[in-house]
């Protein structure tokens, strides 16, 4: 037996065991990288996450709705900051992981490249959206790496304000004038769907669940977590009195879930490669963002390079 | 100052993977080298810890508690950053 396989046997019983995985221990090369793509490519739908919402922050309808749109667009930085460093103790650099970004080599969540055209979208955002993000992060927090997994439970502890002030947003709307109700309405038609494919391709096209489930890198598959959210959230949308845009969707008594229509996987795929929407203009975001901001990254830079050489000299003559 | 003193290290431990490093306390020693073995000695003799961090402590910029107030006081504040800010009919599951 070569030494290599013992290492990857005693690493798969490791992790049989529910023992977490930290950065120094030996791990197999995929595993490594299966994760530096994974938390890097969910560090980018923070950030890239950030683009939608903040585009109405300053037409918020009133001070509250602004606070804690801004409060939680603030939050997703955050969440991005966490998992960038979640991934760098794995051996890639915050450069790189930029990088990777702006050449579109590395993906994002797709639900960004849906535009935010209304006020009511950004209810739904808060909702739907960060409420199928809270379905897959809380099994997250028991992932088999110790970063990531930690980095999770920072984020969790987050999401909850972000869900409760979108369906507050939701609720606003729906109770309101017949106008208001015809926005939260539209804004649910437009954001259900994509939603459903934030959980990814269906278990029988994904090939690498298998291997993720093994590791523990997910402990639900892609379906699982899907049936999950829309059994959560089809009675919040009954308690708003709006419909869920899905003919399909009736309560199966015999299988304790909702059925549902089929998802549109040509619009997911198309989404997926980049002709979504929005991509362009959300990856043009970034790239200007990370462009306009080098002059800042620069001076601070020589300001520090230039503090501490005054400080040697300072230390040698005294 | 004895200009040979050594210096002093903080010394963060792991107890278990999975959990993050916390601070357990601080040593002198000569170097880095030095201070691990003495931490090992120091404060894993009873299996307290996994992994061992030694930082030099002059490595660490510390917060002034008289700077207390304009650090942390305007998060007091901010309550919408808090879930239980939105008003929610209590109905409402998984929310
Ligand atoms: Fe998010
Ligand atoms: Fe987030
Ligand atoms: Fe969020």
């Amino acid at each position: 037996m070569s030494p290599e396989i013992n290492l990857e046997e005693q690493f798969q019983a490791r992790i049989d065991a529910g023992e977490k995985i930290e950065p120094k221990d030996w791990m197999p090369e995929k595993y490594r990288k299966t994760h530096i793509r994974q938390i890097s490519q969910h560090a980018h739908s923070e950030i890239v996450g950030m683009l939608p919402e903040g585009n109405w922050i300053t037409r918020a309808p009133s001070l509250r709705r602004k606070v804690g749109l801004l409060a939680k667009v603030q939050d997703e930085a955050g969440h991005g900051l966490y998992l960038y460093s979640a991934a760098e103790t794995l051996g890639i650099s915050r450069d790189q992981m930029f990088d990777q970004l702006h050449k579109g080599k590395a993906k994002y969540s797709s639900i960004f490249n849906y535009p935010t055209l209304s006020w009511a979208d950004i209810g739904a955002i808060g909702w739907l959206v960060d409420g199928a993000a809270i379905i897959n992060q809380v099994m997250l927090t028991r992932t088999s790496f110790g970063p990531y997994a930690r980095a999770m439970v920072r984020i969790c502890k987050e999401e909850s304000f972000h869900q409760r002030q979108g369906y507050e947003i939701m609720l606003g709307l729906a109770k309101g004038t017949l106008e208001q109700k015809e926005m939260a309405q539209d804004a649910l038609n437009r954001f259900w769907w994509p939603s459903l494919m934030m959980f990814g391709p269906r278990d029988a096209e994904s090939p690498n669940t298998e291997q993720s489930v093994k590791w523990k890198i997910k402990r639900k598959t892609n379906d699982e977590l899907r049936q999950q959210f829309i059994d959560i959230t089809v009675p919040q949308a009954e308690y708003l009195g709006l419909t869920i845009p899905d003919p399909d969707l009736k309560w199966n008594e015999e299988r304790g879930h909702y059925d549902f229509g089929e998802i549109d996987w040509n619009e997911f795929w198309q989404v997926v490669k980049g002709n979504g929407p929005c991509n362009k203009e959300r990856l043009g975001a970034r790239v200007n963002a990370w462009e306009e901001g080098a002059w800042v990254r620069d001076a601070a830079m020589a300001y520090s390079a230039k503090n501490k050489t005054q400080n040697s000299k300072v230390s040698k003559t005294a | 100052m004895n200009k040979n003193e050594w210096p002093i290290f903080e010394i963060f431990i792991r107890s278990k993977n999975g959990l993050e490093h916390r601070h357990v306390g601080s040593l002198h020693a000569a170097d880095a080298v030095m201070a691990m073995e003495n931490a090992r000695d120091v404060y894993t003799r009873r299996q307290e810890g996994v992994s061992i961090w030694v930082v030099a402590s002059k490595d660490i910029t510390a917060s002034n508690p008289e700077n207390g107030g304009e650090l942390f006081e305007p998060a007091e504040d901010k309550i919408y950053r808090h879930p239980t800010f939105y008003e929610l009919p209590i109905e409402l599951k998984h929310i």
